[in-house]
């Protein structure tokens, strides 16, 4: 045998183990409500990536519902290789009840973590009958206002959020933001327990007269109804809010999927990804992807939830047991 | 015999005197028999129940009695058990009338009638919740009239008292019928041929008759719906102090992760239906002991 018959005899049966070890990949992505339409089309082109890369089809299977239970299905043992969560104040509880990823999770991605943002945005009937423009529209007497309850959907918590920031830039104090919030939160005479059942509640009920919703889920419901029933409006500010995402390593390590988990939550930053999440009406991070969509996503001034000093301080502060929201209704 | 049997002793053994819990049985070997229903009972109910009281000791006494006492805890119980009440009450009198008219009538689609009183028991409760929503909202289909005349359903306590009425309906149809199907129209009769009046019949052949089954029918209807969730979230609004039901605060608390609270109030619950369950139980007891069985 000479030594290029011997090559390709090697070559030939790399090839075949190549094949014979080109395997299925599982991933389970554990996510919330409205990513659902998003991580569908993501998938496919993770697969077609992750395939041209390694020969090796990954198989994602998702699973959705409001961000607060997932994470805690997660600790219960729900075997997710990744989360990808509304708020990082569902995923710092897999570290604090689970032990089940390091604390400075946070730091392992770009951008915090959080590949892709929203805000929080108005939905009002057709032809803005009350003339809603602004934050302080919402505590007008007449007015009616749809908003999850905070207490169990993470999208109500960016809502009451987005009403304090926006009270306390414009009224100074930390007092007169809560009375606003509680204000608002008298206009409000139904409070949903999730995100979506806000929506149907204002949409399919014909209740209230204006949702506070994600941008994504205004686009959506928008999409769905045609512009003739509903309309967007834009506040002058808002927050931003940060879908924050992880590798849960404790699951990824026992599955031996650590690797895949890690490409396919990075792979969000890349164009591609950035694009799919655009498509999706999520605000991509990608400066020139966001150019790309141009006027679809308003320009707001927007704050972070750092002004709350992060979630680890804003969620008992305002949210827990006793906590400011609790007061609202006392 | 009445349905009431499925809970208490058949009153033919209770009175047997000699070896009244050995007799020869359907199920082989008396030991073999208890272990596994022993066990079975355990793995499902005891256990479970026993691990939500060990979970809410987790906390504090003192922070254990402020968290189910708190002005907001006893508010959501009011509304428990409130329209769970008003429900199994209402099921009480409308499943009667079902259940007679099931019994006594033949009219066309009587079948279908028969198969839709079961809905309750098969439909995913958010579904029946979403349902009865859309029905009873400001626009909805009933909800638009009422709202003319300024009366809100969905999303007040009423709405709540609506869906718990909803999903305990077949209980007390289901233990009455078996019943009324059984009583003779026969004594009926004599009673008419001696010169009972209608409402006489009623009240001391047909009624004393039924009692056992329809107090089954309402500790049933009524503890079903004290648990209930799905169904109530969509229609109640979940407005604290007021359209709030102590399962909905469970989930608050849960989402909190707050286990041991989540914990504390379920045993609040699991507390109050064991007592009231009982009541019934020996209210029931006494009425069989009243009437003869």
């Amino acid at each position: 045998m000479n030594a290029i018959k011997k090559i390709a005899i090697l070559t030939g049966a790399l090839l075949l183990s190549a094949g014979a070890v080109a395997k299925e990949v599982k991933l389970l992505n554990v996510s919330y409500d409205p990513t659902r339409e998003l991580y569908r089309e993501y998938n496919t082109a993770f697969n077609k990536y992750w395939q041209a890369k390694t020969g090796d089809t990954v198989k994602v299977e998702q699973s959705h519902g409001g961000s607060g239970a997932q994470s805690r299905a997660v600790i219960d043992g729900l075997q997710a290789d990744v989360v990808t969560f509304a708020l990082a104040g569902d995923i710092d509880p897999l570290f604090k009840f689970g032990k089940l990823i390091p604390e400075d999770w946070q730091t392992r991605l770009p951008q915090s973590s959080a590949p892709y943002t929203s805000t929080i945005v108005f939905l009002v009937r057709k032809g803005n009958p009350k003339k809603i423009k602004d934050w302080d529209d919402l505590i007008k007497k007449n007015v009616e206002v749809i908003t999850p309850n905070p207490k169990t959907s993470g999208g109500a918590r960016w809502n009451y959020l987005a009403a304090w920031g926006f009270a306390k830039k414009k009224l100074g104090s930390d007092q007169a933001a809560q009375e606003f919030v509680k204000s608002l939160f008298k206009n409000v005479p139904v409070l949903d327990s999730g995100a979506r059942g806000s929506t149907t509640t204002f949409v399919q009920r014909g209740i209230g007269d204006v949702l506070l919703t994600w941008e994504n889920e205004a686009f959506l419901a928008v999409n769905e109804l045609g512009p003739d029933k509903v309309e967007i409006v834009v506040p002058s500010v808002s927050i931003l809010a940060e879908a924050s995402i992880t590798v849960v390593d404790k699951y990824a390590d026992a599955h031996g999927t650590r690797q895949v988990a890690e490409e396919y939550l990075k792979y969000l930053y890349t164009k591609e990804g950035q694009n799919i999440i655009a498509k999706n009406y999520y605000r991509p991070r990608d400066k020139e992807v966001l150019a790309a969509y141009g006027s679809k996503f308003p320009k707001i001034e927007l704050f972070t939830i750092e002004e709350f000093g992060g979630w680890k301080k804003a969620q008992p502060e305002h949210f827990g047991d006793g906590g400011i929201f609790d007061k609202i209704y006392q | 015999m009445s349905a009431s049997t499925l809970i208490e002793p058949l009153p033919q053994q209770a009175s047997q005197k000699k070896q009244p819990w050995l007799q020869k049985s359907v199920l082989p070997g008396f030991g073999l028999s208890l272990g596994f229903g022993t066990l079975y009972a355990s793995l499902i109910v005891f256990i479970p129940l026993a691990a939500l009281v060990v979970k809410s000791f987790e906390m504090p006494l003192d922070q254990l009695w402020d968290v189910i006492t708190n002005r907001r805890a006893l508010a959501s119980y009011r509304l428990t058990f409130g329209a769970s009440l008003i429900g199994a009450t209402l099921n009480l009198f409308f499943g009667l009338i079902v259940a007679w008219v099931l019994v006594r009538y033949t009219f066309p689609g009587k079948r279908i009638v028969d198969a839709i009183v079961d809905l309750p028991f098969a439909l995913p409760t958010a579904v029946a919740g979403i349902a009865l929503t859309a029905i009873y909202a400001p626009n909805g289909l009933v909800g638009q009239y009422f709202a003319l005349i300024d009366i809100k359903i969905a999303y007040t306590w009423i709405g709540v008292t609506i869906a718990l009425t909803f999903i305990g309906l077949p209980f007390v149809v289901r233990t009455v019928q078996p019943v009324l199907a059984d009583l003779e129209a026969e004594v009926e009769e004599a009673a008419a041929s001696l010169g009972a009046s209608r409402w006489q019949t009623f009240k001391r052949i047909i009624f004393p008759a039924l009692l056992p089954s329809l107090l089954t029918g309402f500790a049933l209807s009524f503890a079903r719906a004290i648990g209930e969730y799905g169904s109530v979230v969509f229609i109640s609004g979940n407005m604290p102090y007021r359209t709030e039901i102590t399962p909905l605060l469970i989930m608050t608390k849960l989402e909190q992760f707050d286990y041991a609270g989540a914990a504390a109030l379920g045993s609040v619950m699991l507390l109050f239906s064991f007592i009231l369950l009982l009541l019934i139980n020996l209210l029931q007891h006494w009425s069989h002991k009243r009437t003869g069985g």
